[in-house]
């Protein structure tokens, strides 16, 4: 099952290296990893999201806390949450019909054009991870030249929340 | 008074009340050198391999609880640790390693010398620093004797760039340090111990498994309390021999890939099982698909992670196993009266049957020495009191099998890991730590080419090991399983070319012996070990066709064990 782990952990260089190489030598398999510094500068916040049977989560988990720089850290799928993930799209926009369709498919998707060249379109999309694929998937038609995916980032609803 | 950081480095190793020092110098390490030059606290003993300072560190860690501390210089000295570092971090044990780094204003430049110490140690440690800053040094040490020996030990590596060791600041080395994303857990949850105790006393078929933690934890007391109060059966894995002494009468010794039928049995057919910071490692489970089918599993570790690992447990307690197994000991005295003896007592007989087997019985020979004899020999001159080390291989196995420790912390060897060469330094580290103690050092003809360097360690330091090197002239484990599982094909497993040991333990100024008659032994090796202060190398000249027996091979389960050749007809006909 798909899962989002969220982890507090101490900004400190090789921090992200520990978190990294602990995925690989276990054989966990991460689908993405995010991270970057809190309003806390000592403390960063990444976001893993991940997958395997409940004992595999439960040994990432466990894995994950062991590690030295790790404060803390939450299965966000365990409870309500909220997840998002930038994308930025570039596609070839060339002719007027063109530039038509890629609007009308950004206006659905509630994206945004932020760069226009005579040939091109740059698209900025935020959703959950599934909003993001069928975004993808509504560009079959427009020829892509490049797309770059933030990674989830993700939050519990309402009060719960992670703080060290 | 400002210091460099490298007279920082020695100043916090004494404050830490650091005893030894076990290393190897180099061009990044020369200042700390020389700040070590300049007092005696601190001893610094040079090995021969930055290998067999990792190891004489992690020995002396083993023996006496303290962590082991090692210094090497940056690239080649590092690289050469690893093995040692991987080593004690598959058993637990608590060890700091300083490495020299290159300056900090070439680190990333492939300078001289330099590897990337931290990536490279990185996932066999338990945790490292790179300094970057003189003001950082003494807190980072602190932090990384704090590290290494508390909750579950391991190694821990500090990377001092050179130019860090030559920088001035204020020295202030604090008492303790408290660490926001660390805080290790020693009592355990109260409502877990309670469920504990209870599952324990509902036991028919009960079994108490102990293992490394046990003796990492200092909980023989505890250990033993339990065992005594419940007399309940109890066994033991590699790492946890001495815990309860092997004259226990509730003790069935070892369990696992050789450990005895007794235990492995009693292991499958329980209904109840209480682990002792034991981590159901694969060569003990057998074949997990058939591991206990019945039993209903207590688990105490002191790292969550090592709970529930291999093998799904019915009531988890993290915490420190001395600490959680006295909050049980005192919820059980009031209740033992609970326990059904009658079904505990059926259950005692049926291991009685097992036991009658006696699966560790071995054929002597008149012609040639049997290894398992020399173990037992060893076993009686030192009234089983000695510092028994090992290296890797059949060896290793007859001396955990036949030794019959008596207490923890005796028996000093490499589980995890299985690194041959750790033997000798290991028994170096163990030797200084207690001048007086017999020392053996129990080894293989392909093990001490390992690390047989360190002889000359040995003399410079007089240390007055026994080496007792049971010589098959095969890498006998790997020949015990072509012998099984290939056909008889020894590919490459014949020690060809073997030197001449005696001549080898002369030339590095030691005493060597050599003996291949069975009615030698006992006089050669009372000879050695009446020569107190000497190292004494014993090669002794086995029959090299000799297997370790019982056991489980792959894809077994506990209840599917080899016995030595004879003891199976007798099985049938016994246990019918
Ligand atoms: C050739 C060879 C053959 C082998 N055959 C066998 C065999 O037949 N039988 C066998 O048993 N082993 C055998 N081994 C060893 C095996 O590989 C493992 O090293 C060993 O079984 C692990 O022992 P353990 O479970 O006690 O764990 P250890 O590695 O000793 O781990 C200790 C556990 O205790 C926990 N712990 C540490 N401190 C505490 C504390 N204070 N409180 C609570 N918990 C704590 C740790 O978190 C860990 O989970 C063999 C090794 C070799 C090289
Ligand atoms: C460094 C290392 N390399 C290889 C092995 C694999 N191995 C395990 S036991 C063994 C043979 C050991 O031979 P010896 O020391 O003579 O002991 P014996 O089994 O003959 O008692 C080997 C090669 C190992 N454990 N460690
Ligand atoms: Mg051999």
């Amino acid at each position: 099952m798909r899962r989002i782990i969220s982890v507090l952990l101490e900004n400190e260089a090789g921090a992200l290296s520990r978190v990294a190489g602990l995925f690989s030598a276990r054989g966990y398999n991460i689908e993405s990893l995010t991270v970057a510094p809190t309003d806390d500068p000592s403390l960063s916040r990444m976001t893993i999201v991940t997958g395997g049977t409940d004992s595999i989560i439960e040994q990432i988990t466990k894995q994950l806390n062991k590690l030295v720089d790790v404060v803390k850290l939450i299965d966000l799928t365990e409870g309500q949450h909220i997840e998002r993930e930038l994308m930025l799209v570039k596609v070839v926009a060339a002719g007027s019909e063109q530039r038509e369709e890629v609007k009308r498919l950004v206006d659905i998707f509630r994206g945004r054009i932020i760069d226009v060249t005579e040939s091109t379109y740059t698209l900025e999309m935020t959703g959950n991870g599934d909003k993001v694929d069928a975004f993808v998937q509504a560009l079959s038609q427009v020829e892509i030249i490049e797309v770059v995916r933030s990674g989830v980032s993700g939050i519990g609803r309402g009060k719960r929340a992670l703080s060290a | 008074m400002q210091l460099t950081g490298a007279d920082i480095v020695v100043r916090c190793l004494q404050d830490e009340g650091i005893e030894f020092l076990f290393g190897y110098p180099g061009g990044a390490a020369l200042h700390i050198y020389d700040a070590l030059y300049k007092q005696d606290q601190v001893k610094h003993i040079l090995v021969r391999h930055e290998q067999g300072a990792t190891h004489a560190a992690d020995g002396y860690a083993r023996a006496t609880g303290k962590p082991g501390v090692v210094l090497v210089t940056s690239g080649p000295g590092v690289t050469n640790t690893i093995t040692g570092i991987a080593t004690a971090y598959m058993d637990s044990i608590p060890m700091v390693v300083l490495t020299a780094q290159v300056p900090s204003h070439l680190i990333g430049d492939d300078a001289f010398q330099e590897v990337d110490t931290v990536g490279i140690t990185r996932p066999c440690v338990k945790h490292n620093f790179l300094v970057n800053d003189v003001d950082d040094l003494a807190e980072t040490m602190k932090k990384a004797f704090y590290i290494a020996s508390s909750g579950r030990p391991g190694p821990v590596v500090v990377d001092i760039p050179k130019d860090i060791t030559a920088n001035l600041t204020d020295y202030n080395y604090p008492e303790s340090v408290d660490m926001r994303s660390y805080q290790p857990r020693t009592r355990g949850h109260s409502k877990q111990v309670k469920r504990g105790v209870d599952l324990l006393l509902s036991a028919r078929k009960p079994i108490i498994y102990t293992g490394g933690g046990a003796v990492i934890g200092n909980a023989e007391d505890a250990v033993q309390k339990l065992v005594n109060m419940l007399s309940y059966p109890s066994t033991s894995t590699l790492m946890g021999l001495g815990a309860i002494p092997a004259s226990n009468k509730n003790f069935l010794g070892m369990l696992g890939m050789h450990g005895t039928y007794e235990s492995n049995m009693a292991m499958h057919d329980c209904d109840v099982m209480i682990a002792v910071g034991a981590r159901f490692d694969d060569r003990v489970t057998g074949e997990l698909a058939k591991f206990s089918p019945s039993a209903r599993i207590v688990q105490i570790d002191i790292d969550p992670s090592s709970i529930g690992k291999n093998v799904p447990v019915e009531v988890p307690i993290v915490g420190d196993c001395q600490e959680v197994l006295e909050q049980m000991i005192e919820l059980l005295e009031p209740r033992v009266d609970e326990i059904d003896r009658a079904a505990v007592n059926q259950w005692w007989e049926q291991i009685g049957r097992w036991k009658s087997l006696d699966s560790l019985a071995y054929k002597t020979n008149e012609e040639k020495i049997v290894p398992q004899v020399v173990v037992e020999r060893l076993g009686e001159i030192t009234k089983g009191d000695a510092y028994v080390c090992s290296d890797v291989g059949q060896h290793q196995m007859w001396a955990a099998q036949y030794y019959a420790f008596e207490k923890p912390r005796r028996w000093i060897n490499s589980g995890g890991l299985g690194t041959m060469g750790f033997g000798l330094p290991s028994a170096m580290g163990v030797q200084l730590a207690y001048p007086d103690a017999t020392v053996i050092c129990i080894t293989g003809d392909a093990s001490i080419q390992m690390c047989i360097q360190e002889l000359s360690c040995c003399l410079q330091y007089g240390l007055p090991i026994k080496v007792i090197n049971l010589n098959n002239q095969y890498m006998g484990m790997v020949r015990q399983w072509q012998e099984f599982f290939y056909d008889r094909r020894y590919s490459h497993s014949y020690m060809d070319a073997l030197p001449d040991f005696v001549k080898l333990a002369e030339s590095y100024g030691h005493i060597g012996m050599r003996v291949e008659k069975p009615a030698e032994l006992d006089a050669t090796l009372e000879e050695a070990f009446a020569l107190k202060d000497r190292l004494v190398f014993v090669d002794v000249i086995t029959d090299p066709t000799v297997n370790v027996y019982p056991m489980i091979a792959a894809g077994k389960g506990h209840h599917e064990m080899h016995l030595a050749p004879g003891q199976e007809e007798v099985k049938e006909r016994e246990l019918a």
